[in-house]
């Protein structure tokens, strides 16, 4: 009896959260399933759902859709491209301040921790200009390196704290056999790191994937934009075919949303131990 | 960490330092040349934007502006119940449903799969998603409302109050999986041996509360709460996509505002508008960088 009642109260709050979380989301996949006139009836399921509006979507058959595949590939490209070049940056610096113990090694990490806790819409205004003067604006290079410069402060911070934790007796051991630095990094360093550089890599790849304001400001172009900026744009007309931007949306959510769920055991460690250090 | 320590594990270090021979050792020379990289990232792309910005915000006349558009005065009251009142609810909230969440139920491990997902997902699909079913016309909730008591619902997004509300609520929504996560790693790490002893004494479950969790988590709690502000102030995508700063720009935060100004083709004042707001960030910043390079 005891027990039943337990089990009411943990309802109690499980059924209210479980609605929380699912109704945007239920609502999104909702409208893309729906044919455009009963999109708005406010009902739970539609009474013909249909694969119309996905046909729509890949088929470019619409005025703000003639260019999504190209904007798929372009937050695509643009994704991977600060993955790796994130990854790179932040596991050469990682390894010179935590193995190698550059002097300067503390300052620099010191800088790049502040560098991370900029609110980053207050740096996107003089980054804006910035890359006016570099004249990089509508470029694509504006984005991957503002996003680089977002994602390796955080990067290096983990892996910096992943790598303080192997022991200092492979270091010695390496350079008993007369190892010089870089094979330290590729035979001994980058095997032990894997966890990490998969998780940093995640973490680089998905904040450039959802990335919204500095894609916004950076890229202009309709065959530059990432589809995150012309969902965007869908918004500001007032005849957007609603049905085909909640689509659009849904698709262009799923990747992460995959990824997440793939790298999880990576990530959720990576972070929580990452975010909030006690 | 004091010069001492520093020292003493200078010492302990297998890296010859090559000071005693005055020139740099491979490994030394490695160290700067891998280091290189970020360091060139943050001079060309913080360093200089930072003190480019500066430099525009150089003229006091930017801020006798600033200060006279009562919009900046409007957005600065906004970021404030934002932070004070949004996230304080939400951090209250995640400390409540970590408790739920570490309850030993297979359904309520599968819950937790699906309720990380407003996290996972990317803001703009589901922010819009909100903004539709806000819809004072065709939005669902209004339709229910409709159906359900025949009136017509409110016009949510056009009454400011409300319009700020429901961004703290989008912001919530998205944010809230990931700080009961952390929250929950908190709560894990209390050893059980404490709530069974208590158990045996007879403790109840708020004096459990009281003198065994929130005394193992009110630092962790701390921490949450001002990193979360951080990030909040940074919050561009809850408010410009689901209300764009509107009715009348009332509804505008800083994150907001410095790119209205921007569009607007006005960059002194944008500028202005975030050195404003460092005062308010700088102390956060302080605090939290003494607290993770300890």
């Amino acid at each position: 009896m005891r027990a039943v009642a337990d089990e009411a109260k943990l309802l109690l709050v499980g059924i209210p959260v479980l609605l929380w979380t699912m109704l945007p989301i239920y609502h999104l996949f909702l409208f893309s399933i729906s044919p455009k006139d009963s999109a708005f009836a406010g009902r739970l399921w539609p009474d013909h759902p249909t694969l119309r509006n996905f046909e729509f979507v890949f088929g470019q058959k619409h005025y703000y859709l003639s260019h999504f595949w190209q904007q798929i590939w372009n937050s695509l490209l643009i994704a991977v491209a600060v993955g790796a070049l994130t990854l790179f940056v932040a596991t050469a610096a990682a390894f010179a301040i935590s193995r190698l113990r550059v002097k300067g090694g503390r300052l620099i990490m010191n800088l790049s921790l502040f560098t991370y806790f900029i609110p980053a819409a207050f740096l996107a205004v003089p980054m804006y200009k910035t890359m006016g003067n570099y004249g990089l604006l509508n470029s694509q290079w504006a984005l991957i390196l503002a996003m680089v410069t977002i994602a390796a402060p955080y990067s290096i911070w983990v892996l910096k704290q992943a790598s303080d934790k192997l022991p200092y007796e492979l270091d010695e051991a390496a350079m008993m056999d007369g190892a010089t630095p870089l094979q330290l990094f590729r035979l001994v360093y980058l095997p032990l790191m894997t966890p990490s550089l998969v998780a940093v890599g995640t973490y680089a790849l998905l904040l450039a994937w959802n990335e919204y304001l500095y894609a916004f400001l950076l890229l202009s172009k309709d065959t530059d934009i990432t589809l995150a900026v012309a969902l965007g744009n869908f918004l500001a007309a007032d005849d957007s075919p609603w049905e085909l931007l909640m689509t659009t949306g849904l698709i262009y959510a799923l990747p992460p949303a995959a990824i997440y769920y793939a790298f999880k055991r990576y990530m959720v460690g990576g972070l929580t131990a990452g975010a909030v250090k006690s | 960490m004091s010069t001492s320590t520093l020292a003493l594990r200078e010492a302990h270090t297998v890296v010859p330092s090559g000071a005693a021979t005055g020139r740099l050792s491979p490994w030394q020379v490695w160290g700067l040349i891998l280091i290189a990289p970020y360091v060139l990232v943050f001079l060309v792309f913080v360093l200089y934007p930072v003190g480019y910005g500066l430099w525009l915000a150089r003229h006091p006349s930017s801020y006798v502006k600033l200060y006279e558009d009562p919009i900046f005065a409007r957005s600065v009251v906004n970021t404030l119940v934002f932070l004070i009142v949004g996230i304080n609810f939400k951090m209250i909230v995640a400390l409540l449903l970590s408790g739920f969440f570490v309850q030993a139920r297979a359904w309520i491990k599968w819950l937790s799969m699906l309720f990380i997902l407003p996290w996972a997902v990317p803001s703009i699909p589901t922010i819009l998603s909100f903004r539709f079913m806000l819809n004072p016309e065709w939005g669902v909730i209004n339709s229910l409302i409709f159906r359900l008591t025949g009136d017509d619902g409110p016009n949510w997004l056009n009454d400011p109050t409300l319009a700020l509300l429901l961004a703290i609520l989008v912001h919530i929504w998205k944010s809230l999986p990931f700080w009961t996560l952390i929250l929950i790693a908190g709560r894990l790490a209390i050893p059980g041996e404490l709530y069974e002893a208590a158990s045996v004494d007879g403790a109840s479950p708020l004096q459990k509360f009281r003198f065994i969790t929130w005394p193992s988590m009110q630092t962790l709690y701390l921490t949450c709460t001002i990193l979360s502000m951080i990030w909040t102030l940074g919050d561009f995508n809850s408010v410009y996509l689901l209300t764009g700063g509107g009715p009348a720009d009332l509804t505008h935060v800083l994150a907001t505002l410095g790119i209205r100004y921007l569009r607007l083709d006005e960059v002194d004042m944008s500028v202005a508008a975030i050195v404003c707001a460092l005062p308010l960030v700088l102390p956060l910043v302080y605090f939290m960088m003494k607290r993770l390079s300890k």
